[in-house]
């Protein structure tokens, strides 16, 4: 009977360590969530009576630019994938940056209304010099999202305001502040101003040319300084360092001699320069007049669910991003071919629930730990229990069979 | 000032479905779990009331209590999702609230699509009539709601128990009472509420439900928790209040002495009240002390 029992273990262990393993893996999860989506959507699709493959082949053409339907290829699709999903990538970094620190910044939104506003004015107010033009405007728009992040830092270091009220509050506030700085400003009416100069805007030559004229701006080098950047911060830096151990522990960082109260504020104000220029990409890379907001333009909430996938890194975030904004740049393309394109939403939404429930594969492997521990201790004492029967019996016999 | 007076109906209307959700949301924070889906939970029901109104009306008049109770069954079902991932499995509540809030957006207007084959509900003929000197039913709605929780609250033993799972679940626990089921029953509430709210706003506002017809209402009701002070007086006055200024911004042209001032005063005033009585209040700490905190039964 143990030897069964001990043979058969081996491999048992082997095959429970490899789903271990895979559970315990955060970027093995985002995976299997991001997949587990895909799969929900596709099963939707089925049931309204549709054709998942139009799904997939807009897809495709979004990430490719290729049509497998008509065989033809344009670039152009390219180019408005990375265009739509540059913003989710910075509002991702605004929302990482914070959690890193154990901050919900759900204000990323409001952030971003503030750095585009602020780049709006920007390119109708200051004198049209090139280049120098488009980087005031980064500039204010990095300050102005920095100014709203670090408001909610402060609050939160110095009068313990929840950040999840204050940054949601803080989102309409942005909202509605800007709708009206914004109609304030001569010729304008209540959906635009009048037209940016040309050497606001952050038209990139060499990417339009290599993307058949898409969209795709000089926000993009912008994006990927910021993923850098963010990856070198958190990473690599005493201030990251700082900002880290105060999201894993407060109390146990404040010890250490960490002032916790700055480090909460420089998080935030740091996470409002990434949403911020994520306003000043969309405003003057995707437009060529300031907008009058009539509704939120979800990048900030939507950058949270980027930033959830990604597990906070510059390198996941980036990579999400890129998935999100391939959902919403599929969305006229899955129209054409008769899928209903709120299935993109729908499946964003449903990751970000999955990746919720991922504290559930936590509690699994805790359960599964302990079990295991609890079946070793079981053998081992029935071996015990044998080993000590066989040598009352038989004298020197048993100490052989368990060697 | 008689302009103001008639505005009070209208005031009315668009407080009831704020006060609704803030009942449920502070039931919720109350007993320990945050709910920041109750934005998208409104959506939810909103557009079950739409729904089901659509297609009963020409069936049965009393098609729009059928449908508020649809709205409340729908928010009920949706915030198991929260409930589980937040009370079960011990996750974080902001994720699985703002999981929701997405899921919501997406969610209605792809069964939109799949029902009446556009972005929107179709628009039904005749929503809830004004009774009694033009106030909506929806009203005294809320205001049995408000009643019947702080009666259950304050004076009931389930209420006691429910606040005590807010305040130190390992207490209440040891104290024979059963925190996940505690919790399970006030998010469940809360998301029957939400849906409640959701109904009783798009079938006295609107003809239609749209993703637009919420706008932020939830995340206003989720204010008015945080600025009551988690207490049904303070979170009837501060929906009264916010209403008030919801209304203000829509109706302000009718209004002389107001008309120099932009809409957006009225719309913003809300959130700028939240924020600095937030910070004005802060040190004393009025919220549920182990609101937003998973409690995890002690093991050994």
């Amino acid at each position: 009977m143990k030897h069964t029992k001990k043979l058969a273990e081996p491999a048992r262990r082997d095959r429970t360590d490899k789903l271990d393993n895979l559970l315990a893996n955060d970027n093995a999860v985002s995976v299997i969530v991001v997949l587990l989506g895909l799969l929900f959507g596709t099963l939707l699709i089925i049931l309204v009576g549709k054709n998942p493959s139009g799904m997939y082949s807009a897809m495709l053409q979004t990430l490719t630019g290729l049509d497998i339907e008509r065989g033809t290829w344009n670039a152009r699709y390219i180019g408005e994938w990375l265009t739509a999903s540059l913003p989710l990538i910075l509002c991702g970094l605004s929302f990482g940056f914070a959690a890193r620190t154990g901050l919900f910044n759900i204000g990323a939104e409001g952030q971003y209304i503030a750095g585009l506003t602020a780049a709006q004015f920007v390119a109708l107010y200051f004198p049209p010099i090139p280049i120098l033009h488009w980087v005031v405007a980064l500039i204010a728009a990095a300050i102005a999202g920095a100014l709203f992040g670090g408001l909610v830092g402060w609050l939160k270091a110095r009068f313990e305001v929840s950040e999840v009220v204050a940054t949601i509050m803080l989102n309409y506030i942005a909202f509605f502040l800007s709708r009206w700085a914004t109609m304030q400003i001569p010729g304008s009416n209540t959906y635009k101003t009048p037209s940016f100069p040309a050497s606001a805007m952050l038209t990139s030559n060499l990417l339009q040319s290599l993307t058949n004229d898409s969209r795709l701006s000089i926000g993009f080098w912008v994006t990927i300084l910021c993923c850098i950047l963010y990856w070198f911060i958190i990473e690599k830096t005493k201030l990251g360092f700082e900002l880290r151990a105060t999201g894993y522990n407060k109390e146990a960082a404040r010890c250490s001699g960490i002032k916790v109260t700055s480090r909460i504020s420089i998080s935030m104000i740091l996470a409002g320069v990434f949403a911020g220029l994520a306003g000043a990409i969309v405003a003057l890379g995707s437009f060529s007049y300031g907008r009058v907001l009539a509704g939120l333009d979800n990048y900030g909430f939507n950058g949270i669910a980027a930033a959830l996938v990604g597990n906070n890194t510059g390198l996941g975030t980036f990579l999400a991003g890129l998935l999100f904004g391939m959902l919403a740049s599929a969305q006229p393309l899955m129209q054409s071919r008769q899928i209903p394109k709120e299935i993109t939403w729908i499946i964003s939404g449903l990751v970000v629930v999955l990746i919720s429930l991922r504290a559930g594969a936590k509690l699994f492997l805790a359960w599964r730990a302990k079990n295991k521990v609890r079946m070793h201790m079981e053998i081992q004492t029935a071996s015990d229990a044998a080993s000590l029967e066989d040598s009352l019996n038989s004298g020197n016999g048993g100490q052989k069979h368990n060697g | 000032m008689g302009s103001f007076a008639t505005m009070i109906p209208s005031v009315l209307m668009i407080v009831a479905p704020i006060l609704i959700t803030a009942v449920g949301g502070m039931i919720c924070e109350r007993s320990g779990v945050v709910n920041i889906a109750l934005e998208g939970l409104m959506s939810i029901g909103a557009f079950t009331a739409a729904t089901v109104h659509y297609f009963l009306e020409p069936l049965t008049p009393l098609s729009i209590w059928i449908a508020l109770i649809a709205a409340f069954f729908a928010g009920f079902v949706v915030s198991i999702i929260h409930a589980f991932a937040s009370i079960t499995l011990n996750a974080d509540q902001v994720i699985s609230g703002t999981g929701i809030n997405l899921l919501a957006t997406g969610g209605t207007t792809f069964l939109s699509q799949v029902f009446f084959k556009m972005e929107r509900t179709a628009p039904f003929r005749l929503g809830m009539m004004p009774g009694f000197s033009g106030i909506y039913p929806t009203a005294w709605i809320a205001l049995a709601i408000v009643i019947v929780a702080w009666y259950v609250l304050y004076k009931r033993p389930v209420g006691l128990r429910l606040r005590a799972c807010g305040e130190h679940p390992q207490a209440a626990a040891s104290a024979g009472i059963n925190v996940q089921k505690m919790r399970y029953v006030a998010v469940l509430l809360s998301g029957g509420l939400a849906g409640l709210a959701g109904g009783c706003l798009v079938l006295t506002e609107t003809i239609q439900y749209t993703v637009n017809t919420i706008n932020g209402a939830g995340y206003i009701a989720l204010a008015a928790v945080s600025f009551g002070r988690w207490k049904p007086l303070g979170v009837s006055a501060a929906s009264l209040l916010f209403g008030t200024a919801v209304a203000l911004a829509i109706y302000m042209v009718n209004i002389e002495s107001l008309r120099f001032l932009p809409s957006e005063f009225f719309s913003v005033l809300p959130y700028i009240i939240t924020l600095v009585t937030l910070v004005v209040f802060s040190g004393r700490n009025y919220a549920p002390r182990a609101s937003g905190q998973p409690y995890e039964r002690g093991g050994s």
